[in-house]
C-alpha cells in the first residue's frame, strides 16, 4: 500500500511569458510507513511538490494519490486529518498576534478534539517546550522555539502522513537531534509516512531510506540511503552535491 | 587569519540585552565581551542562547521594551552607545549591515525584490537608476540566482526559501559595509549554492578587509569557514576557540553540540541529545577579545 504516489506531476506558476515551470514530470511512490527525502538545488521545486500535495499550489497536472485516494484540485478537512505539513519558514507560518496557546487550541478544536488543555500541555512537552511558553507570542520566541511550535501544530490533528519542509534547518543541532529523534519515535509508534525536504544530506540520510535529487524542476535521480552514504551516485549533480557537503574550501585555497 | 597587530574593527565590552517581562527581567545576553578584526568570527550555540540578540544589539535593533546595556560598543574606536537614533541610522547598512535570520519577514511583501535591493544600494551611493539596476542584477548573479531578470521582477512570496535568503544577502552586501553580521545566512541553501555564497563573503573579508560575524548552527560549516568561534550558552560565552580546533573543543556543552550531529558516514538509530548542566549558566563569561 502506497502512502503517496506522484505520476507525471507538473506544477507551474503564472501564465504566458510569465509562466514558471517549477516542477517538471515528477514521479515517485512512497509506501505507507516509509520516510522519503527530497534534496537538491535551491529553487528546484522541492517545496512546490509539497505545496501541490497540500493544495497550496493550485496549477498542476498529472496524478497525486494519497492513501489510496486520487486527489482533485480541492482538499476537504478529512484530507488535513490525514496529511499535515511543517513549513520551511517558521516566521511566516505562525500568526504574529496569536499566542502559542491560541495556535494550538484553534487547530485542536478545528479538528474536533476535546480535552484541549491536556493535549496542549502534552504537545508542548513532546516538542521540548515547557508550559512557560504557552502564552508567548511568536516575537517572544527564538527561531528554533518557533519551529517547535509549528511542529506541535502539525502533530495536533494526529496525521498519518507528514510533509516536512526543512523541519530542522532553523534549529540548533541539539534541538535538531531532539526533533529528529521525536519524529523517528512518532513514526515508529504511529506508523507515520514522511516526505521530507532538507538540504542537509546527513539529516536526510539519517531520516530517510530513499531520496529524490532535484535540479531545476526535474528529479534527476532517486537513490537509496546506502548509495548516498557510499557516495554511489550516478547523476553528476548528485555527485557534485555529495562533494560540496564535505565542508567549505575557499575557492582561493582550491586553486 | 586575524592579525593581532591590526586594530580591531569592533570592540564590545560587557554587553547585556534585557527584556522586562511580567515575571521579572529576562536577560537574553549577560555581560559578554569580544572583538572583531578583519576576520570571520563565528558565533554558535543552542537555540535561545542569545546569538541573534548579540547581533541585533550591536545595531541597536532590539525591540522595545527590550534594552541594550554595554560599557562600550566601538566601531573603529568610536563608541556607538551614546549615538542618537538618527546617527545610528547612518551606521546601519552603510558601515555595519546585518543579514537577518528571517529573510522573508525582513523584506517588504508588496515591493519587487529588485526594487528593494536597488534602494539599499542608492541609500548610500548617489548612483543613477540604470547603474543601480545593473549592480543589482550583478549581485543577484553573484549569489547564484539562476535567472536574475525574473527574480528582479518577483515579489518576495514568489521566491523559494533559499532564493529569499540570497536576496537578503545581496541586499546587505551591496552597500559594501565594513562589518557584516550574518545571522544563519545559509541555513536554507543547498550545499552547492552555499559554497558560492560563502565564497563571496570570504572574498570580502580577504580582499576588502571586511569584518564578518557569522552566526550559525552548522558546526561543521563554522569549523571549515571561520577563523575564530565564540560558543554561547544562556546569554554568555562559555568557550572561545580557533575554528579549525572546534572539533577538539573542551567544554562539555560544545562537545554535546558536536556529538548531536548526524553524520553521513556514521549511521545510528538515535542521535545523542545534549544533557544540560544548570551549573553552566553560572560560569563566568569567557572573553572573546583579541
Ligand atoms: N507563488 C509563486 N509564484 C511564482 N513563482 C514561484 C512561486 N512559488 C515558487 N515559485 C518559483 O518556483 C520555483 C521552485 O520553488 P520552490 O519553492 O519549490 O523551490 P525549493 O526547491 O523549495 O527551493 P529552496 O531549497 O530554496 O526552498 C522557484 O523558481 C520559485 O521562484
Ligand atoms: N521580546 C522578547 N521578550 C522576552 N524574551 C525574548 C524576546 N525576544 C527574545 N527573547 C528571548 O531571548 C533569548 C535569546 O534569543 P535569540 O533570538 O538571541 O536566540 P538565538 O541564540 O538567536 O536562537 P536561535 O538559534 O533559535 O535563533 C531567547 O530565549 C528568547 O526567547
Ligand atoms: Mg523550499
Ligand atoms: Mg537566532
Amino acid at each position: 500500500m502506497s502512502g503517496i504516489i506522484l505520476k507525471d506531476l507538473d506544477v507551474w506558476f503564472g501564465q504566458g511569458a510569465n509562466r514558471v515551470d517549477a516542477v517538471k514530470n515528477a514521479n515517485f511512490a512512497v509506501p505507507l510507513g516509509e520516510s522519503f527525502g527530497l534534496v537538491g538545488e535551491s529553487g528546484s521545486g522541492k517545496s512546490t511538490i509539497l505545496r501541490a500535495i497540500t493544495g497550496l499550489a493550485e496549477t498542476w497536472s498529472g496524478t497525486i494519490i494519497i492513501d489510496g485516494k486520487t486527489l482533485g484540485h480541492k482538499r476537504d478537512s478529512e484530507f488535513y486529518k490525514t496529511v499535515q505539513m511543517v513549513f520551511q519558514d517558521p516566521y511566516a507560518s505562525l500568526h504574529p498576534r496569536h499566542t502559542v496557546d491560541q495556535v494550538l487550541s484553534e487547530t485542536l478544536s478545528l479538528h474536533g478534539f476535546d480535552d484541549i488543555e491536556n493535549r496542549i500541555d502534552k504537545l508542548l512537552l513532546d516538542v521540548g517546550l515547557g508550559p512557560s511558553f504557552r502564552f508567548r507570542y511568536p516575537h517572544q520566541l527564538s527561531g528554533g522555539q518557533r519551529q517547535r511550535v509549528a511542529i506541535a501544530r502539525a502533530l495536533a490533528p494526529e496525521p498519518r502522513i507528514l510533509l516536512l519542509d526543512e523541519p530542522t534547518s532553523a534549529l540548533d543541532v541539539s534541538v535538531q537531534a531532539e526533533i529528529l529523534n521525536l519524529l523517528t519515535d512518532l513514526r515508529a509508534q504511529r506508523g507515520l509516512t514522511f516526505l521530507m525536504v532538507s538540504h542537509d544530506l546527513s539529516v536526510v540520510s539519517h531520516m530517510c531510506s530513499r531520496m529524490a535529487v532535484m535540479q531545476n524542476g526535474y528529479i534527476v535521480e532517486i537513490l537509496s540511503v546506502e548509495d548516498m552514504r557510499g557516495q554511489n551516485a550516478s547523476h553528476p549533480y548528485t555527485r557534485h552535491l555529495l562533494a560540496s557537503s564535505l565542508g567549505f574550501t575557499s575557492s582561493e585555497a582550491a586553486q | 587569519m586575524s592579525d593581532p597587530s591590526q586594530p580591531n574593527l569592533l570592540e564590545v565590552e560587557d554587553l547585556w540585552v534585557r527584556f522586562p517581562t511580567r515575571s521579572g527581567v529576562f536577560d537574553a545576553v549577560r555581560g559578554i565581551s569580544f572583538s572583531l578584526g578583519k576576520e570571520r568570527l563565528g558565533i554558535v550555540g543552542e537555540s535561545g542562547s542569545g546569538k541573534s540578540m548579540t547581533g541585533r544589539a550591536i545595531l541597536r535593533l532590539i525591540r522595545k521594551p527590550g534594552r541594550v546595556e554595554a560599557k562600550r560598543i566601538s566601531l573603529e574606536g568610536r563608541d556607538l552607545m551614546p549615538l542618537s537614533e538618527k546617527e545610528m541610522r547612518a551606521v546601519r547598512g552603510y558601515q555595519i549591515s546585518m543579514i537577518m535570520q528571517d529573510p522573508k519577514f525582513s523584506l517588504n511583501p508588496v515591493l519587487k525584490v529588485g526594487q528593494q535591493i536597488m534602494e539599499a544600494y542608492q541609500v548610500h551611493t548617489k548612483g543613477s537608476n540604470a547603474e543601480a539596476r545593473q549592480k543589482t542584477l550583478d549581485m543577484l548573479e553573484a549569489v547564484a540566482i539562476r535567472d536574475p531578470e525574473r527574480v528582479f521582477n518577483a515579489y518576495p512570496h514568489e521566491m523559494s526559501g533559499g532564493m529569499g535568503q540570497r536576496v537578503m544577502i545581496a541586499m546587505m552586501m551591496i552597500p559594501d559595509p565594513k562589518i557584516l553580521i550574518a545571522d544563519e545566512p545559509t541555513s536554507a541553501l543547498d550545499v552547492s549554492v552555499q559554497t558560492q555564497v560563502l565564497d563571496i563573503m570570504d572574498k570580502l573579508v580577504r580582499e576588502r578587509g571586511m569584518g564578518l560575524i557569522f552566526i550559525s548552527h552548522d558546526l561543521n560549516l563554522v569549523a571549515s569557514f571561520c577563523d575564530r568561534v565564540l560558543i554561547m550558552y544562556g546569554g554568555r560565552i562559555v568557550e572561545v576557540c580557533d575554528a579549525d580546533k572546534l572539533h577538539e573543543a573542551k567544554h562539555p556543552y560544545t562537545r554535546g553540540l558536536l556529538n548531536s550531529l548526524p553524520q553521513l558516514d556514521k549511521p545510528c538509530d538515535k542521535l545523542e541529545v545534549l544533557k544540560r548542566d544548570p551549573a553552566w549558566r553560572d560560569e563566568p563569561s569567557v572573553s572573546g577579545v583579541l
